[in-house]
């Protein structure tokens, strides 16, 4: 049952084919086998996930279960759950054990989903290789010697390793879609404002998104109608009704306009990368859309304004881990400064402490004006790039990621080509849009994934567009091998 | 050399609102430490803060009603800087964009003049929580209660210019706050404090000297003290030949002396970005109208009103107004004693203010209410008693004997107007003493004051004392 897609699983439930608890052993014994390898998961939540699946057997029995009833999944390691230790990758929470759930959380129970454990993920889910996790790098499915991408890695590989058929994820700057890309599954972000950030542990407010993997646009249509809604806890969340998003789905694509910029296929781009992408378009074309060159004329200019925002935003964020009220504590400080200096620094790992200090540096008196300042003003240009873009055309593609899966530990001391690797993810964040990655073909046996954004809360038309492709391609079908 | 002061006050009130700022957790203050501190408030991973939108309410009242701009858009900030009881890593505070700016206050001054100070911005913000450092065995406790109580910081202009001045604009602005219920004012919990920059110059001199800030001062005598003593400090080591150091300074209210707590050199660099948790606070002219219209009657036109009303002196309009429910007191007072305002100022300020001193009280639960001192008030007006036994009757009303016709009644103070009566005990006392009427008539006219005493003495003080004196004056004289 492994192999079948959360939609397919949930009308076996609603079937009765077999119970949820009967699924959520099957997952947690596939976790048990093959997670060791995969290292995905941070902690797995055997006792209550068979709980929770007992509640869910007795609503399928009563007629009120939903389209989540029963169905397994697991949450990046980011979003926190009463009771159960909330990570986010680091040692300084490791002792965390979260007194409250987040909204996110919170639905995903209302709905019914059996949560079976939490994931791995980049350190405070800044990084893209899910190297610097306090728990050591998840490995690619595909490949064990690659990363799976980041920082939603063990989200990703999970899924693509068929260990639970859907995951929660957060998306900074690519944190869905570039591991979605890298693991050959679907990894959707939403508009900035459609899922709630509260209990979300932050990162860069301002560019934090949740969303989810799963292994096709159906499933994250489902996966997305019970995630999303406004939440008075988040003043960032937007008070707008969530679409049916399963009910689009079968829409067609009869007169779609696809916009391809220029600057998304040129230099660095991998030539068989952008080959796969090329071919996924035609089948586009197949399907009744026209394709249009446009031009994104300020995206040279997105991967620095993010690497100014984002860090400046995360120094103030993570300046709550202090070892004053709750994670790592130093041993015997000697006072005050002693017990924030040796808890920081021994709490953190290299690449926080990297970004703590870069942003730290960004909003200091007398640099403020020349990098935060004028790195909001490049988000302004940015945006206007996208809403010029989407005058002309419905959505816009092109690759998510410039390469397949990289070898753990080839970019590890090279940041500023790690930070490359989301050069065409970022610019979404930065404007706030919704976009889309689903498997496109394959490259040396890796999989490549199409990146598809949308303009503001055209999250349905995002997932129709996955749907209809999917329809007339199997790369998302496509298993890892050893996890068939 | 003639030194001028140059003073500016950041007052910091605590707003009178049920929940905190960013979070539901209840204000109510003296609860048992951390009990009043939610997962918003904690800091905890993930959470996030939701303006309680009564604190920009209260805000905007406070803004029309010292004519000041209320912004049609304001924005929050993150002041970053590490501290045990700031549970974030930075206080959520308006920096370059707050909610109230560019007004004025008037305050009355010594001389009977008035003068405007100008009220550069008020802001809204967080308060942090509370360090603990008794009780620990050399450590230190942290209540996290205070964390995220809405604060109103109002910033005056360098506008003033005595410990006097400042002391008369922190009671104005204290006053202020109260008349418009945004505020308890309760000093004593915190709710209303001040740091005061005070700085030096030449006299005539146009550029401000440096600038020292005295911190977290909390009455009106500690204002008083602290800048008196900061104006000798500084003009001493100018004198000698020193500089001022621009440094933040603590008021020891025991040793009455201001010291120093750090320099500028060691000052912050507070790293001040918009929040991006929250979303800028826009403001529109019907909600700002809606706001007016709920406006209370302000002291400065409560006093011009009882002047005119009451013939009342500036000085004592001055004192019944200072707060709302006194003000209230006194004119519910009035009116009961039919409009006797005069009287009524006399007694508010004098008798019962006494009482209440004494025993402790607020006005707003005097043992004696508006409406029975004013029943008292209207028998003195219509001669059924005299002043003097008022007195008497206001102290058993405060004991709660009743109200002033019934004890009146009781004690049978009725004071005695019957002309006749009055000749009759004049008489008496007369006849028996002839020796004081030869020595009366042989010009020793203090006199005159011994046979009221002997009269008031025979009718126990009810005579009423201005017909005793025109009848004696006719006997004697005649």
């Amino acid at each position: 049952m492994h192999q079948k897609s959360l939609v397919e699983l949930a009308a076996d439930l609603q079937k009765g084919v077999y119970s949820s608890e009967e699924l959520t052993r099957a997952c947690l014994q596939r976790i048990s086998t093959h997670d060791e390898r995969l290292n995905s998961f941070v902690t797995v939540t055997a006792a209550q996930a068979l709980a929770a699946a007992q509640a869910a057997d007795g609503a399928l029995k009563a007629g009120t279960a939903g389209p989540l009833t029963g169905i397994p999944f697991a949450h990046k390691d980011i979003f926190c759950t009463r009771g159960v230790k909330t990570s986010c990758g680091s040692k300084m929470l490791d002792n965390f054990i979260s007194p409250y759930d987040a909204t996110v959380t919170e639905k995903l129970l209302e709905a019914g989903a059996v949560m079976v454990g939490k994931t791995n993920m980049d350190e405070f889910a800044m990084g893209s290789s899910n190297e610097t996790s306090f728990y050591g790098p998840v490995r690619n499915p595909w490949d064990e010697a690659t990363v799976p991408g980041g920082s939603s890695g063990g989200s990703a590989a999970a899924v693509a390793a068929r260990l639970v058929p859907a995951s929660t994820g957060t998306d900074t700057g690519g944190s869905i879609r570039q591991p979605a890309a890298l693991c050959g599954i679907t990894g959707l972000k939403p508009t900035y404002g459609r899922v709630s950030r509260y209990g979300m542990i932050a990162f860069a407010s301002s560019l934090d998104q949740g969303g989810a993997f799963t292994r096709s646009a159906a499933d994250a249509a489902v996966m997305l109608g019970a995630m999303a809604g406004f939440d008075p806890r988040d003043s960032t969340s937007v008070d707008r009704p969530v679409d049916d998003y399963v009910a689009q789905l079968n829409e067609p694509l009869q007169g779609l306009k696809i916009g391809l910029p220029k600057e998304y296929f040129g230099e660095g781009l991998d030539s068989a990368v952008g080959d796969a992408v090329a071919a996924a378009i035609d089948e586009f074309r197949k399907l009744g859309a026209t394709v249009v060159d446009i031009s994104l004329p300020n995206t040279h200019l997105s991967v620095p304004a993010y690497y100014v925002v984002a860090p400046a935003e995360c120094s103030s964020n993570l300046s709550r881990f202090d070892g004053v009220r709750f994670g790592h504590r130093a041993e015997n400080p000697q006072d005050l400064e002693d017990l924030y200096t040796r808890s920081r620094g021994e709490g953190f790992g290299e690449e926080v402490k990297r970004r703590i200090l870069v942003g730290t540096y960004a909003l200091s008196a007398g640099y403020y004006d020349a990098y935060y300042l004028k790195a909001q003003q490049v988000r302004r240009l940015i945006r206007d790039d996208f809403l010029q873009a989407f005058a002309q055309v419905d959505v816009i593609m092109g690759p998510t990621a410039p390469s397949v899966a990289f070898k753990l530990g080839e970019k590890a001391d090279d940041p500023v080509s790690m930070y490359l690797s989301d050069i065409y993810t970022i610019a979404v964040n930065l404007a706030g849009l919704p976009a889309l990655s689903i498997p496109a073909g394959f490259s040396n046996g890796l999989p490549v994934g199409l990146h598809v954004t949308g303009n503001y809360f055209q999250e349905a038309r995002l997932l129709n567009v996955g749907h209809q492709y999917q329809q007339v391609s199997d790369w998302h079908t496509r298993c890892p091998q050893g996890f068939e | 050399m003639e030194w001028e002061t140059v003073i500016g006050l950041e007052i910091h009130t605590q707003l009178a609102t049920k929940s905190k700022i960013f979070s539901a957790a209840s204000t109510t203050y003296g609860a048992e430490p951390n009990t009043q501190a939610c997962a918003v408030d904690l800091g905890l991973p993930g959470v996030l803060p939701v303006l309680n939108a009564e604190v920009v309410r209260m805000a905007a009242m406070f803004g029309l009603a010292t004519h000041s701009t209320v912004a049609p858009r304001s924005v929050f900030a993150r002041k970053n800087y590490f501290y045990p009881d700031l549970p974030k890593g930075y206080q959520i505070s308006q920096f370059e964009l707050p909610i109230v700016h560019d007004g004025h206050l008037d305050i009355d001054l010594e001389n009977g003049g008035s003068k405007r100070i100008g009220i550069t911005r008020a802001h809204l913000e967080e308060d942090a929580g509370k360090s603990l450092h008794e009780n620990f065995q050399g450590k230190t406790g942290i209540d996290l209660n205070r964390a995220g109580t809405p604060l109103l910081e109002i910033v005056s202009e360098p506008d003033i210019r005595s410990a006097k001045e400042a002391v008369a604009y922190m009671k104005k602005i204290h006053s202020l706050v109260r008349y418009l219920g945004i505020s308890d004012g309760n000093m004593q919990e915190g709710s209303f404090r001040c740091d005061a920059n005070v700085s030096m110059r030449p006299k005539g001199q146009a550029e401000f000297g440096t600038r020292a800030e005295i911190k977290n001062i909390n009455s009106f005598r500690f204002v008083e003290q602290a800048i008196n003593y900061e104006v000798q400090r500084q003009i001493m080591l100018l004198e000698s030949g020193g500089t001022v150091v621009q440094e933040t300074r603590l008021f020891d209210a025991d040793k009455h002396e201001t010291r120093s707590m750090r320099s500028k050199e060691e000052a912050n660099d507070y790293r001040y970005f918009p929040d991006p948790d929250l979303l800028p606070v826009e403001l529109d002219d019907a909600f700002i109208e809606a706001v007016r219209k709920t406006l209370p009657e302000l002291p400065d036109v409560r006093k011009a009103r009882l002047v005119s009303d009451h013939a009342l002196s500036e000085y004592d309009a001055g004192i019944l107004t200072a707060s709302r429910e006194l003000a209230d007191y006194f004119e519910a007072a009035a009116a009961a004693a039919g409009g006797a305002g005069k009287l009524a100022a006399n007694w508010v300020m004098g008798e019962l203010s006494g009482a209440l001193n004494r025993g402790n009280y607020d006005i707003t639960d005097s043992p004696v209410s508006a409406g029975t001192l004013g029943g008292l008030l209207q028998r003195i007006e219509d001669g059924t008693i005299s002043g003097k036994l008022a007195k008497q009757v206001f102290e058993a009303m405060w004991k709660g004997e009743g109200t002033a016709d019934e004890i009146i009644e009781q004690q049978g103070l009725k004071q005695i107007s019957d002309a006749g009566a009055i000749a009759g005990i004049i008489r008496e006392v007369l006849d028996n003493n002839p020796k004081q009427i030869e020595q009366y008539r042989g010009g020793q006219v203090k006199l005159f004051g011994f046979f009221v005493g002997q009269v008031m003495k025979a009718t126990q003080g009810k005579a009423n004392p201005k017909q005793v004196n025109e009848l004696l004056r006719k006997l004697l004289d005649s």
